[in-house]
């Protein structure tokens, strides 16, 4: 009976501090059907007759920062970086668990230190580098994210082959695999769990990058974080109708994807938590 | 399958070694070396020993001010985060009704990007701080606690997931023989179920430890560092040095050495931890 009380007050607890979560996020998609001038000066009334904008700033955001331009950089360069990422390092996870010699294991712990470097370390020579290159192009961007992003996603497959039993690839060398073959056929269908925690990790931190995106392609391409950022202008010249509107557009995509892949994505960032 | 894998290397390893090599081997090894020198591109730098370092450290006011801002906010927030978290982790779950929905509430804000993340709060702040005819540039001290918020609001139900995952594992029939002994709930909190989620705890408080050390796209939007750049935090100074002026590259690399010196010290303590902990169990 005290029990049931109690679970009783926790629920409605936790109904307010749902609220209060939500919160933020309605103010932003309120004060984006209003006119931009009525947003700073009151950013907690709902719009009313006089206040009330339509879509005009979603029609002024989407403009001003080429919208869908933005959303589609950043898709294909999260898409592309992504499943790059997973194939390629688990590839190379599985090539470095099984082949140890001094090189490999040299390569491996130069993967791991990679982890632990704050991007501002690199920031400067990365993007000089890039430069260099030619890399600064929604294409070239992507082996800068391969590059920076090995080192988790290395990391963490590694752990996973470690846990694969030998003697399942040693019964499809004997059925005549190639290593090619192997690991597509036995290996990678394995690490297909693991795949999706290194899939949902990369494309989170990707898809919301603003530093390396600002730096190399910034002026040229911009992904939605940059063109969101972009909006901030100079001071006075600041459409906060039109901010409101593209703070709502980009939340979306996210919310969608949530809803979609919940489970996965909950699953992957516990797993990821727990190995880094 | 080791001897005839090893021919394989081109295919299997090349093709993303390649990538790291460009994007981290080569910038990491140059970024050090430009820190021993005054450069305005990477073709003009001219040795200059440790008078980079000296300048980040003495003459350059804002590094040691921002190193000491992100002490502070790292503090708060590892504590604040990781006690909200793990209360509403022990709340839900207690089995009442919702628990999934509430989950799913909590931990939605995780999903979105610094930048966003930072116009979202600016908004609230500013329009909570209008009541007393301020803005959060006002004064370094809302943007401190600005920032507090908004990594609360964002970490709170990321941290709260890894919690709950930690405290499922624990067997129930241990905290119920814990109360037929006579524990009171408390009690048990204290000596049974934190010490079986400990492991947890240490995950926790090192995922917002780094974190919020290395917090920049939240910073750069809320405030941009201002008033001046009182509210700037590691990473932001370390932008601003960079970029903010021409010819103090070199001083801005300096400072990236040493931030990375402290975010691999606190990596370090985090290995040893955990190793040690593994031995324990």
């Amino acid at each position: 009976m005290k029990r049931r009380a109690a679970n009783l007050l926790f629920f409605i607890l936790m109904c307010v501090l749902a609220v209060i979560f939500v919160l933020p996020i309605l103010i932003v998609l309120f004060n984006s059907f209003k006119g931009q001038f009525f947003i700073a000066s009151a950013p907690f009334r709902l719009p009313t007759v006089d206040t009330f904008a339509g879509i005009r700033n979603y029609v002024a955001g989407i403009e001003k920062i080429g919208f869908f331009s933005a959303l589609g950089y950043s898709f294909f360069i999260t898409v592309t970086s992504v499943f790059l990422l997973v194939l390629l390092s688990a590839m190379t996870a599985w090539f470095l668990v099984r082949v140890k010699n001094r090189y490999t294991s040299a390569l491996y712990y130069t993967f791991v230190f990679s982890m632990i470097v704050p991007f501002q370390m690199v920031m400067y020579t990365m993007s000089r580098m890039a430069n260099l290159l030619g890399l600064e192009n929604p294409v070239g961007i992507v082996v800068l994210y391969l590059g920076f992003g090995a080192g988790l996603s290395v990391f963490l497959f590694s752990g996973f082959v470690r846990s694969i039993p030998i003697a399942i690839e040693e019964a499809a060398q004997i059925d005549g695999c190639n290593p090619l073959t192997m690991f597509f056929r036995v290996i990678f269908p394995l690490l297909r769990p693991s795949a999706i925690t290194v899939a949902v990790l990369n494309a989170m931190w990707i898809w919301n990058d603003y530093l390396l995106p600002y730096l190399v392609i910034g002026t040229r391409y911009k992904t939605l974080p940059v063109a969101v950022q972009y909006l901030q202008g100079g001071y006075g010249s600041r459409d906060m109708g039109a901010l409101m509107a593209m703070l709502v557009l980009s939340i979306l995509p996210i919310i969608l994807f949530y809803a979609l892949a919940q489970k996965y994505i909950i699953r992957g960032v516990v797993a990821g938590a727990v190995k880094g | 399958m080791g001897r005839s894998l090893k021919r394989w290397f081109p295919v299997f390893v090349l093709p993303l070694s390649l990538a790291f090599l460009i994007a981290f081997v080569i910038p990491f090894l140059f970024g050090i070396y430009l820190s021993f020198t005054r450069f305005t591109t990477v073709g003009d730098a001219s040795f200059v020993g440790l008078s980079n370092y000296v300048t980040a450290l003495t003459k350059d006011e804002n590094f040691l001010r921002a190193l000491w801002f992100t002490v502070k906010f790292t503090v708060v927030s590892v504590i604040s985060v990781n006690v909200i978290a793990f209360l509403f982790a022990l709340i839900l779950t207690r089995g009442i009704r919702g628990t999934n929905l509430f989950r799913t509430v909590f931990f939605m804000p995780n999903l979105i990007g610094g930048i966003v993340l930072g116009y979202i709060w600016q908004l609230i702040i500013n329009g909570v701080l209008l009541r007393f005819g301020v803005d959060i540039t006002y004064d370094a001290t809302y943007g401190f606690w600005g920032l507090v918020v908004l990594m609360n609001w964002q970490m709170i139900g990321y941290m709260m997931i890894i919690y709950i995952a930690g405290l499922q594992n624990i067997p129930p029939e241990m905290q119920e023989v814990a109360a037929i002994d006579g524990a009171g709930p408390l009690q048990i909190l204290r000596h049974v179920t934190l010490p079986l989620v400990s492991s947890s705890i240490t995950i926790c408080t090192f995922l917002t430890l780094t974190n919020s050390f290395k917090l920049f796209d939240q910073n750069y939007a809320l405030t941009g560092g201002a008033p001046g750049r009182e509210s700037s935090m590691l990473a932001l100074d370390i932008f601003d040095t960079f970029y903010g002026a021409v010819g103090s590259e070199g001083v801005g690399q300096a400072k990236a050495v040493l931030f990375f010196l402290i975010v691999a010290a606190i990596a370090l303590v985090q290995l040893r931890i955990s190793r040690k902990r593994e031995v324990d169990v």
